[in-house]
């Protein structure tokens, strides 16, 4: 989180907003900008502090270790989401990717282990470069092009399974269940993906345009960066890790399950967003979005120890006004930390 | 923007192939549904039968009226996908106030419709929250709050007034039919023919120029999503006549895709600025269609959503704008 990150309009003022007027920002800008940027975690570590005092099994070894192991390849879809949405865009298709990766990994797995990883990973990548190209070269509505692919993968993993009738399961001896066992693969796996996304976001030159794409399209154009390239490289990665989320899955479950994945899409979208970056893009955090998919967790966990019975529809309207009222905050926040 | 101001021109004075490709934005959606009409018919001559054609019209008409309000939200260039959420919220309520009558229960549930519009509105308007995430959330949140009011289980519903609405027909159309091409004809005049739908076309070609000229940018955001909010709230009322029970964690899933679907095949840019309503009513019609020919002759459901796809992403490619984003 350079601080240079936390004014990415300051250098490139969206079409919309009025030009800066030459005035560095105030104190009150900077301290609104950080809080925007550093929210996720404040809250995070607040509702953490709460629950530990309040609860004697929230801060227990057995309850963290089942936030972090049960679902975190899942946080994948939001890293990926994270350099989509710096660029200004979105996708929708992660969640039926995550499901497809799955059901291709088990398939995979009948021949052998290479393939139950390599396969899911394949078809996944081809999958967002396919929408990368439509998005960057045909210049089509990322929206538009992510909603088909959330209706194209889902329609593809159905004729995989006959309709959803055929369920591989992954052999019993197979090496590919153990590449997702326990707590600590997975866990090792996930943040070692968010590390190497955070340096790519932060340290390279890539990152450097996918956050300049968001910024000023147009002028990232005009300074010569590889605009074009950059957008399906963006769309090719997020659908790498959901093939490969999806292929964690399917060694987690030991099956291809295809009911799985639907509505994820959002999930990652709302830790994403609830992580500061800004969904018109030119302001990315990996970071914030490892504070976003963490609050998420433990807001769940919490709504799952204390207010299960009254069941899944009280956890969505938390959700939903959760997610509701974060987004406010960060627009106010982030409009407050921009000299206008 | 470049060539949208053509919306009455026929494209004169384009280059041979800027002119096919305008013709095809402009008349392809009529030209496809009446192909489809055509081989649907080749294949089986009963699928022309005022029996099918009532099926066909009772299963279209909620998801034309959500279409319809959500023709208005990407008019603003905006998108509504809390529709399918609002449908449920409508469905968890009126059961509980049918003992009153339709009179109190309908107007209750389009009450609830226009509140969720009204918060959906005053977050793009207000607060300037992103169209996409503002609905998102409510999305989740109204869902949530639909099956938290109405429990686990689906209600049957016996009021006639209701069922009379959702399940009969007069002078042998649908009376859900009639409703929703009463909303088509009246989404149509204002759109043409009000202050208000002049408005909304020119915030979403260009909301900063709009302010400036002077025009209620924001009143016109929160109208639009309250006017999406209600039309999927009486859609909502109406799959529950239909089905004869409310069962809000099943009804109005996905209907935001199939309304944005009806819209974007239609021909309304998702970029805003141009509103084509009758063009939203082939649209939603051509994609239910669609998907009754397929189901009808067992095409697999796995195929269904490759063809909506490939058939989405073909439309936003013919109406895509050249040049500018």
């Amino acid at each position: 989180m350079s601080s240079t990150a936390a004014h990415p309009r300051a250098a490139a003022p969206a079409p919309g907003t009025p030009p800066p007027d030459g005035g560095r920002a105030g104190r009150f800008e900077t301290v609104a900008a950080r809080i925007q940027q550093q929210g996720a975690l404040a809250v995070l570590v607040l509702v953490c502090a709460a629950a530990s005092f309040g609860s004697s099994t929230f801060p227990s070894w057995s309850n963290i270790s089942s936030i972090l192991a049960n679902n975190s390849f899942v946080w994948l879809l939001a890293l990926g989401m994270t350099f989509v949405i710096t660029t200004g865009g979105i996708d929708l298709s992660v969640g039926s990717l995550y499901a497809l990766g799955g059901v291709l990994a088990a398939r995979g797995a009948q021949t052998g282990t290479w393939l139950a990883v390599l396969l899911p990973i394949a078809v996944c990548a081809a999958w967002g470069t396919l929408q990368g190209l439509l998005v960057a070269k045909a210049r089509m509505a990322p929206f538009i092009v992510t909603l088909a692919g959330l209706l194209g993968a889902r329609g593809l993993l159905q004729a995989l399974t006959d309709q959803g009738s055929t369920t591989y399961l992954v052999p019993a001896h197979s090496a590919f269940l153990r590449l997702a066992a326990g707590v600590w693969p997975p866990v090792l796996t996930v943040a070692a993906l968010f590390a190497l996304g955070w340096l790519l976001l932060t340290r390279t030159r890539f990152g450097a345009t996918v956050t300049a794409i968001g910024g000023n399209e147009n002028a990232a154009g005009l300074m010569g960066l590889p605009v074009t390239r950059t957008k399906v490289q963006v769309y090719l990665l997020s659908g790498t890790l959901a093939g490969l989320a999806g292929a964690m899955s399917g060694s987690r479950l030991g099956s291809g399950v295809t009911t799985i994945g639907v509505g994820y899409e959002l999930t990652a979208i709302a830790a994403v967003v609830i992580g500061g970056t800004l969904l018109t893009g030119g302001s990315g955090s990996v970071g914030g979005t490892v504070c976003g998919v963490l609050l998420l967790a433990v807001i769940n966990n919490l709504i799952d120890q204390y207010a299960s019975q009254y069941g899944s529809a009280f956890t969505d309207t938390v959700n939903g006004g959760f997610l509701a009222v974060v987004v406010l905050l960060q627009t106010l926040l982030s409009r407050a930390g921009r000299p206008a | 923007m470049s060539a949208t101001t053509a919306g009455t021109a026929k494209g004169r004075g384009l280059p041979e192939r800027d002119r096919l490709l305008h013709l095809l934005q402009e008349y392809g959606i009529y030209a496809a549904l009446l192909l489809l009409v055509v081989v649907a018919t080749g294949l089986d001559g009963s699928f022309l039968s005022a029996g099918n054609a009532r099926v066909q019209l009772f299963q279209v008409s909620p998801a034309l009226l959500v279409a319809l309000g959500m023709a208005l939200v990407i008019g603003t260039e905006g998108i509504d996908l809390s529709v399918g959420a609002v449908i449920a919220l409508a469905a968890a309520v009126v059961p509980l106030y049918l003992g009153y009558g339709l009179g109190v229960a309908l107007p209750l549930a389009l009450l609830l419709g226009a509140v969720s519009g009204l918060v959906a509105g005053a977050m793009v308007a207000f607060a300037r929250v992103q169209p996409i995430v503002a609905t998102l959330s409510l999305m989740i949140g109204v869902r949530g709050l639909a099956e938290l009011v109405n429990g686990d289980s689906a209600k049957p519903v016996t009021d006639s007034g209701l069922l009379a609405l959702g399940g009969d027909c007069f002078l042998g159309v649908p009376w859900m039919a009639w409703i929703a091409g009463l909303a088509a004809v009246v989404v149509g005049l204002v759109v043409r023919r009000t202050t208000f739908g002049r408005q909304l076309v020119a915030v979403g070609d260009n909301p900063r120029a709009s302010r400036l000229a002077g025009l209620p940018v924001r009143r016109i955001q929160v109208g639009v999503y309250v006017v999406s909010g209600v039309l999927a709230a009486l859609a909502g009322v109406l799959i529950v006549g239909h089905g004869a029970e409310a069962d809000p964690a099943n009804q109005g899933l996905d209907m935001e895709l199939t309304a944005i679907t009806a819209v974007v095949v239609g021909g309304t840019p998702l970029s805003g600025g141009r509103i084509r309503v009758l063009g939203t009513v082939a649209g939603a019609l051509f994609m239910q269609l669609l998907t009754a020919v397929l189901t009808q002759h067992n095409v697999p459901v796995s195929y269904t959503q490759i063809t909506e796809a490939a058939i989405i992403c073909f439309a936003v490619y013919a109406s895509r704008e050249r040049g500018t984003r």
